[in-house]
């Protein structure tokens, strides 16, 4: 129960809704720390899902719900759950919230669960989720991990909206299904390989580029 | 004759990696050694053999609409489907435990191989994708089988082949903000490349 302690030094009785520290833990994830391009969590939905613009943010959506929700859950019974078995806890509790975008989804949009398909599922094993849970909801209090989780989020959505955004534009000639080639006169043949995965794999990789080179981060 | 066809088709044009993308965490993470990389694809192999028939299973005889009926004709038309991902999960992780403690139990030079690796696995995308594809597709119990080990042995191929190119790159200058990721990204997009000449087999 270290944690605990070191908490309560740096969190005072008193602090504003949204201070310095706060503000940080939402903002850091989006450049500095961002989950895929520099903690490398969380790529395979980045990808798979990005071909058009319309199911990613759907997918964003749902991994921000997801991850809001389970850090608060997880932060709440942070105290009780057993050390020996927390994975098996977390999986549970994302999988719950997986369960229920996937069912809401499939009330509210069905063509759009018959397109993401299996990827919906495979929130649970977005290692974005698990790895907020485990190094940050287990040691914080509910209100900071919902701003954490928020921040994870949004970091994880401006990736994948700007990975599909080139791949939309660039594969189908469109941004949200608007065929913008044919609207303004201009004839443009379709680039197959975006649609593919391939397109996908090195679209991420310029944007990784720009933003290390922005950001200063070298791995070593 | 399906059978390797589908088979063949898993491994090669349907890649887990190239062309869906699944377990790409650990196969950016782990992929910096031949040895390691060997392990966990062999890992990986071992536990989609056993997961996607035990999954098939449990989704054709607990899940499915009136699948219950085997154990009282009162529970016909009972549909258990949106309880599909926590059951897969839970058997994934129970199963990659099983297994953990049965490899360390029959052969310990293999769990030391294996061993960091094995736990991992539970939380590795293409494990859980793969199950979930599985239902999707409507495969039967063979295909499931074959499905299963074909994927994980796709899977492997990649992880390998990328942790070969990756130790021959490892004191190449490269620019500092392509350094590990990005680069590691443009060669899966060049070699996911070369695996689309597969589709032109005609199966």
């Amino acid at each position: 129960m270290s944690t605990e302690v070191a908490e309560e030094k740096v969190v005072k009785k008193s602090e504003a809704l949204l201070s310095k520290r706060r503000k940080k833990l939402v903002a850091d994830p989006l450049n500095e720390d961002n989950p895929i391009t520099i903690q490398v969590l969380g790529i395979c939905s980045a990808l798979a899902v990005t071909v058009k613009m319309e199911p990613t943010i759907i997918m964003a959506l749902g991994v921000t719900f997801t991850i809001v929700f389970s850090n608060l859950l997880i932060s709440l019974i942070r105290n009780f759950i057993p050390n020996r078995i927390r994975i098996i806890v977390q999986l549970a509790v994302v999988a719950l919230f997986v369960t229920l975008v996937s069912e809401f989804l499939k009330a509210y949009n069905y063509p759009m669960y018959k397109v993401l398909g299996a990827f919906v599922g495979l929130i649970i094993t977005n290692c974005i989720v698990m790895g907020r849970l485990e190094a940050f909801a287990m040691g914080n209090k509910p209100y900071d991990s919902i701003l954490d989780g928020f921040g994870s989020g949004l970091g994880y959505a401006w990736i994948i909206l700007a990975v599909s955004f080139f791949r939309e534009f660039l594969g189908s000639g469109s941004i949200l299904n608007f065929k913008v080639f044919q609207a303004l006169g201009i004839p443009y043949v379709n680039n197959g390989l975006m649609v593919d995965s391939i397109g996908a794999f090195m679209i991420l990789a310029i944007i990784i580029w720009v933003q290390r080179t922005k950001t200063g981060y070298v791995e070593q | 004759m399906d059978l390797v066809n589908l088979g063949i088709k898993s491994i090669f044009i349907d890649n887990m990696i190239f062309a869906y993308f699944l377990g790409m965490c650990s196969y950016l993470a782990v992929s910096k050694k031949v040895s390691t990389a060997i392990g966990l694809g062999a890992a990986v192999v071992f536990v989609l053999t056993i997961i996607v028939p035990a999954n098939w299973m449990v989704q054709q005889y607990i899940l499915k609409e009136s699948a219950l009926t085997w154990l009282s004709p009162q529970f016909e038309g009972m549909n258990l489907e949106f309880l599909q991902f926590i059951m897969f999960i839970a058997i994934i992780a129970a199963m990659v435990q099983l297994v953990e403690m049965i490899v360390e139990k029959v052969s310990p030079a293999l769990y030391g191989t294996l061993g960091i690796f094995l736990p991992l696995i539970a939380v590795n995308c293409a494990i859980l994708g793969s199950a979930l594809f599985m239902v999707q597709r409507d495969y039967t119990l063979a295909e499931a089988a074959v499905f299963g080990t074909s994927s994980g042995i796709g899977w492997m191929l990649a992880i390998v082949a990328l942790a070969a190119i990756r130790e021959k790159l490892k004191y190449s200058n490269v620019p500092s903000g392509l350094k590990g990721l990005g680069l590691t990204m443009i060669i899966t997009g060049l070699m996911g490349l070369a695996f689309k000449s597969f589709i032109g087999i005609a199966l």
